[in-house]
């Protein structure tokens, strides 16, 4: 009998139970005892079931989406009527900025991530997503640095500057007090939870799919949320980098952005505008995925065009980082250098319409299944086009010198975020809602949603384009009353109102579906996709056997005369995973996964403090980076019962290489 | 009062001529592409078979090509990277126009932009022609304007939409911005890069006047001060240069030399005060020195407190700077 | 008793920050000083000078010593009303060091104000009626942060300019020697 390295014996009686569908419900009962989370208060701080983290990290995106939204409502308020004084100019400005950051950091991102936690493993056939503990620190760093913007905020120390927070205005001359600070600090805890879930997501995309599932037959989705976890890779560090030399100017009298003693102004729109133009694009490629992910299913046949569609997304990936100097046309870089990113902005509107036309054909050659996801992915084709096209206007020098900075900037972005983003979320809410809940949500509630956000939508956000064209600026809590822009901004104000009421709609929808919607089977949609062949909700392991993988739409192409369908042998008591090659998805090694722990909230904490603490003192770096090494020496100590676990495994191969 | 043109489709001068030319014809390709995307949309939803319930998938092209489809998309594509081109080339040529402005006689001014007011100074001519002024900028119809930029503290806009494109103040850089009035008229600007507080209000006026009345405009602003005739517009100047004013206003001709705020000599010849906000009467005027805050909350003009007598003499002064 | 504990600094925190982040534009009526009125105690004035006596400083209370927007303004308002021309940033040229410890009339908020709206002998201008009350206490916070006096969340950072000393906020507080030494005993002190 082997003896670890430290005299470790193996485990008396783990590692003899296989997963596998001979065992039956046993088995799988067995599988998911291992695969759980502790219960209770305290348990509930030791999760590590990506499950478990994607449903509360969705719900708190959701919870900041609402806020946001409030924010919005109340701007919507002030601007009705002109000289309105329902906000004072302090207050608007802390409103706006709070808007902009919540839904762009808080939101946008993050919620994505989120259904990626849920959805990627069960649409690789996995048990889990890499990196388990991680997930679970990722996402409370997110949740503290949401918590101390808005606790800042209703102190009266919410950030002014815009989401964006340019310097000087944003700097320590201009910007009194904490407020960017709390802005620039907010950036690295969501920023450093953007990067781990890009990390994880890219493990588990490359090394935990389902044997059989080749690179080639990766659903859309996966592999849009893949694309998605590279560029984060590439353009979060550049906003963390530019938040951090902004804290140090504030904090330490450091001048990068000080033209006084050297440094330029510019170079933050630079940094900023690196990471923001990807940004954006890290908001529309997930509904992308999702919306590809929905059509087959309400067309009834495969994608049509896998191969371009992968490209494309690849391409719009990669080309994402090369525009973002079209947010600084009005600056004095010199003017053949911008005449390039007109260019390179209208050029990547090329994949972007290589993939609508392959939906399109996809809808043209199918039998169509009106469902309230499709209501959602249609409407995606009217209102992300409309954007598309206001942002070929805007990727022109020319045109962009006139409208840059005024509502009908306001009116493309939220064209493309909310057509491009929300709308598709909103979708796949619908759509895999069954999935979550085992409960379908109400056709007809949803019908009214649907209709309501649309028509609310465009009401509230088409006339900007007019109001900008009318001279309007962003970003004014107030205007004159002889400019003639109230009328549309009343209009728009109604449009805003009658969105969130249909908002508000999906939600009353969600909660009581919970209850007392259909029963949803696994598959109620008769979608292709290993996602559906988990139950409705997924037990906790998931799968009681890894499926094999045949083709881009297992469950339609179903298995091969004579091929295998299912592996198994893995153990049903040790936290045991597959991990396949890369390119293939042949089996390749098996790994013991992590216990749940509350050691990733305890760090997480620990960074709070650690980050909060150097928004006042510099020191704060010093004396709190001891806390959290303290902890991540503990996190990471290795486990007695792992290493028991793993020689358990290894003789039970051994007793079966003998008996063989 | 009616405000100055603010609209970026009444183009009133070569410049912004040039980007309404541009809306045009993008505003045409995209709408062309929009309504041709809408209507295969359409015909797609239309042709498809409805279906009420998920019917077994249609498995017929798993690894079969789809050479009509294909095509199609193809096409497509080709048609949209023609149309792409077709875009770029005419903002190219219009990047080209704005660059082509001619520049011979043009008036030459600076304008710095402060939290949240406008100085203008004009800059040609002997050294002793040289003025300054705030909020409102004079020029002649007919002849180019060219605006240096810069900014004393925070990243502003300079944006006249019915006469040019804008350009961005942006401190330790300087810009510049060319544009020409081919009518006389009024025409409004407003920042457009938030800074702060009072973005809201940081609006300016562009008058376009014929050579002549140009001309007789200038020569009044490089004049001082009037000396003021009666009795209570002069205690009004010995108040205005005694009190906190002349702490940051200057007043050429007086002791009022204060650097820090618009510059006041000709307060009277202008429509409007406090950067745009407000009509230039005698009631706004004594209300904006009263106390800003109410009109402007945040600003850099603090409230003064002082008699009424007093502030009617000041704001009497203040109506003598034509 | 922990969780007490931890909910009292929760709260001093949090008032704490809410006053360093609130914007007073207006005027506060809690500055009106209704103070004695006094003779200036110089002939220099800014602009054209103004006759009378001028109004001290009723309460001994700096109201803007927590409001780190004020404190900024009064750095502003300090570079604006040239306060630099003989103060320099704080190291002194003309006028005397304000960054030290060395106060040759005070320390205390009510000496500041009285000091800058009286004027002094030697050179220091009288602003009352030239510089609004409210905006002298905001000079009265920075003039006390220029020494470090100030707490470090509420002391101004560095300006965007070209200044190679530290600014307000890194600065160590320089205890005050007593208020009112005349300037002939200090100029028996070792400095």
């Amino acid at each position: 009998m082997r003896h670890g390295p430290l005299g470790e014996k193996p485990h008396p009686h783990k590692g003899r139970t296989k997963d596998g569908l001979a065992g039956g419900e046993v088995v799988a009962r067995v599988l998911d005892e291992t695969w759980s989370d502790p219960p209770g208060f305290l348990g509930w701080f030791c999760a590590v079931n990506h499950k478990a983290i994607g449903r509360r990290f969705l719900v708190t995106c959701l919870v900041f989406f609402a806020l946001g939204g409030l924010l919005a409502a109340t701007m919507r308020m002030q601007l009705s009527r002109p000289g309105n004084t329902l906000v004072g100019p302090d207050l608007y400005n802390q409103i706006f900025t709070m808007h902009g950051s919540t839904m762009m950091f808080l939101f946008a991102v993050p919620v994505f991530q989120a259904v990626a936690i849920y959805l990627v493993p069960l649409m690789v056939g996995a048990r889990a997503t890499a990196f388990p503990r991680m997930t679970a620190y990722s996402y409370w760093i997110f949740v503290f640095g949401g918590v101390m913007l808005y606790g800042a905020f209703f102190v009266n120390a919410g950030p002014d500057a815009g989401w964006f927070s340019y310097p000087p205005l944003a700097g320590p001359e201009y910007g009194a007090g904490k407020r960017s600070d709390i802005w620039a600090q907010m950036i690295t805890f969501t920023e450093v939870s953007a990067l781990l879930d890009a990390v994880i997501i890219i493990c588990t995309v490359f090394k935990m799919r389902a044997p059989g599932m080749t690179l080639n037959r990766i659903p859309l989705y996966v592999w849009a949320m893949l694309v998605v976890a590279f560029m984060i890779l590439f353009a979060m560090p550049a906003v963390a980098l530019a938040s951090s030399l902004l804290i140090m100017d504030r904090l330490v009298a450091t001048h990068f952005y000080n033209p006084g003693e050297g440094g330029d102004v510019l170079l933050w729109q630079h940094l900023f505008w690196f990471f923001g133009h990807p940004e954006v694009y890290l908001i529309f490629l997930p509904g992308l995925g999702m919306i590809s992910a929905m059509i087959p299913t309400f067309a009834r046949r495969p994608m049509f065009g896998y191969t371009a569609m992968v490209l494309s997304l690849i391409a719009t990936g990669f080309l994402s980082f090369g525009l973002w100097v079209h947010h600084m046309f009005a600056t004095n870089v010199p003017e053949l250098g911008k005449t390039f990113f007109t260019a390179a902005s209208m050029l990547i509107a090329i994949p972007t319409a290589v993939q609508i036309y392959c939906w399109i054909a996809t809808l043209w050659t199918g039998r169509l299944n009106f469902k309230v996801p499709l209501y959602y992915v249609l409407s995606f084709f009217v209102i992300l086009v409309i954007g598309g096209m206001t942002g070929l206007m805007l990727a022109s020098v020319s045109l962009d010198s006139q409208v840059h900075d005024s509502y009908f900037v306001v009116a493309h972005l939220h064209y493309v975020l909310i057509g491009g983003a929300v709308f598709p979320l909103f979708g796949a809410l619908y759509y895999w809602y069954p999935k979550f809940c085992g409960h379908l949500m109400s056709e007809r509630l949803g019908r009214w949603s649907f209709w309501l956000m649309f028509v609310g939508f465009n009401v509230a956000f088409f006339p900007m384009h007019i109001l900008g064209m009318n001279g309007m600026p962003r970003r004014v809590y107030t205007y004159p009353a002889e400019l003639g822009w109230g009328t549309l901004n009343f209009v728009s104000t109604l449009g805003a109102a009658t969105l969130a009421i249909g908002i508000f709609l999906t939600l009353v929808n969600a909660l009581r579906s919970a209850r007392h919607g259909e029963a949803a089977g696994a598959d109620p949609w008769g979608a292709g996709t290993l996602e559906w062949l988990a139950a409705s909700p997924p037990r906790t392991c998931n799968f009681a056997a890894l499926p094999v993988v045949h083709g881009r739409d297992p469950l339609w192409q179903g298995v091969p005369a004579g091929q295998v369908d299912h592996v198994c042998g893995l153990a049903a008591d040790v936290r045991e995973v597959l991990c396949t090659t890369v390119a293939d998805a042949k089996p390749d090694s098996r790994m013991i996964f992590p216990e749940p722990t509350p050691a990733p909230f305890v760090a997480a904490v620990a960074t709070t403090v650690l980050f909060v603490g150097s928004i006042f003192t510099p020191w704060a770096v010093v004396w709190g980076s001891i806390p959290l090494a303290i902890v991540l020496v503990w996190w990471f100590w290795p486990s007695q019962r792992e290493a028991e676990e793993e020689l358990a495994l290894e003789s039970t191969e051994e007793l079966r290489a003998e008996q063989a | 009062m009616n405000p100055g043109v603010h609209d970026m489709l009444s183009a009133w001068g070569p410049q912004a001529g040039h980007v309404a030319w541009l809306w045009n014809v993008f505003l045409a390709i995209c709408t062309v592409v929009f309504v041709a995307l809408m209507v295969a949309l359409f015909m797609a939803l239309r042709r498809a078979p409805r279906i009420d319930a998920p019917e077994p998938p249609d498995l017929g092209t798993v690894n079969v090509p789809e050479p009509r489809l294909r095509r199609s998309v193809a096409t497509a594509a080709a048609i949209t990277i023609l149309g792409l081109l077709a875009l770029l080339v005419a903002s190219v040529f219009t990047d080209r126009a704005l660059a082509r402005l001619p520049l011979q006689d043009a008036v030459n001014i600076q304008v710095t932009g402060h939290q949240w007011w406008w100085s203008v100074k004009y800059v040609d001519g002997a050294v002793s022609e040289t003025f300054e002024t705030a909020n409102e900028i004079h020029v002649p119809v007919g002849r180019a304007v060219v605006v240096q930029l810069a900014a004393a503290d925070v990243i502003h806009s300079f944006w006249i939409p019915s006469l040019a494109g804008k350009r961005d103040l942006i401190p330790g850089r300087s810009a510049t911005l060319a544009f020409r009035a081919d009518q006389p008229g009024i025409y409004r600007g407003q920042c457009a890069e938030f800074c702060g507080l009072q973005h809201a209000f940081m609006a300016f006026e562009v008058h376009a006047h014929p050579p002549a009345e140009y001309e007789r405009w200038r020569r009044l602003q490089v004049a001082t001060a009037a000396e003021p005739a009666e009795a209570q517009a002069q205690r009004g100047k010995q108040l205005f240069q005694s009190v906190s004013c002349a702490m940051c206003h200057t007043i050429q001709g007086t002791l009022a030399q204060g650097k820090k705020a618009p510059d006041l000599t000709h307060l009277a010849s202008r429509r409007t005060i406090a950067a745009g906000t407000l009509p230039n009467t005698a009631g706004n005027l004594a209300s904006w020195i009263a106390d800003p805050h109410r009109h402007k909350p945040g600003v850099t003009m603090p409230a003064i407190p002082m008699s009424g007598e007093d502030l009617a003499a000041i704001v009497a002064y203040l109506g003598t700077l034509q | 008793m922990k969780g007490r504990l931890a909910g009292l600094l929760l709260v001093a925190a949090t008032l704490a920050a809410c006053e360093r982040e609130q914007r007073h534009f207006a005027a506060e009526t809690q500055n009106a000083t209704g103070g004695e009125t006094a003779v200036r105690r110089s002939t220099n004035q800014p602009g054209m000078a103004l006759g009378g006596m001028v109004k001290l400083a009723d309460r001994n209370i700096s109201m803007y010593d927590d409001n780190a927007y004020a404190v900024n303004e009064g750095k502003r308002l300090y570079r604006w009303y040239n306060c630099s021309g003989c103060h320099a940033n704080g190291g002194g040229s003309i006028g005397p060091a304000l960054m030290d410890s060395q106060w040759v009339y005070g320390s205390d908020p009510r000496s500041i104000f009285d000091t800058i709206v009286q004027g002094r002998p030697n050179g220091m201008p009288s602003f009352g009626g030239h510089i609004p009350e409210d905006q002298v206490w905001r000079i009265v916070a920075y003039v006390r942060s220029m020494g470090g006096g100030l707490r470090t969340d509420v002391a101004p950072s560095r300006t965007d300019s070209l200044y190679p000393g530290k600014p307000e906020n890194f600065r160590s507080p320089q205890p005050a020697i007593q208020k009112g030494a005349s300037q002939a005993e200090l100029a028996l002190e070792p400095r």
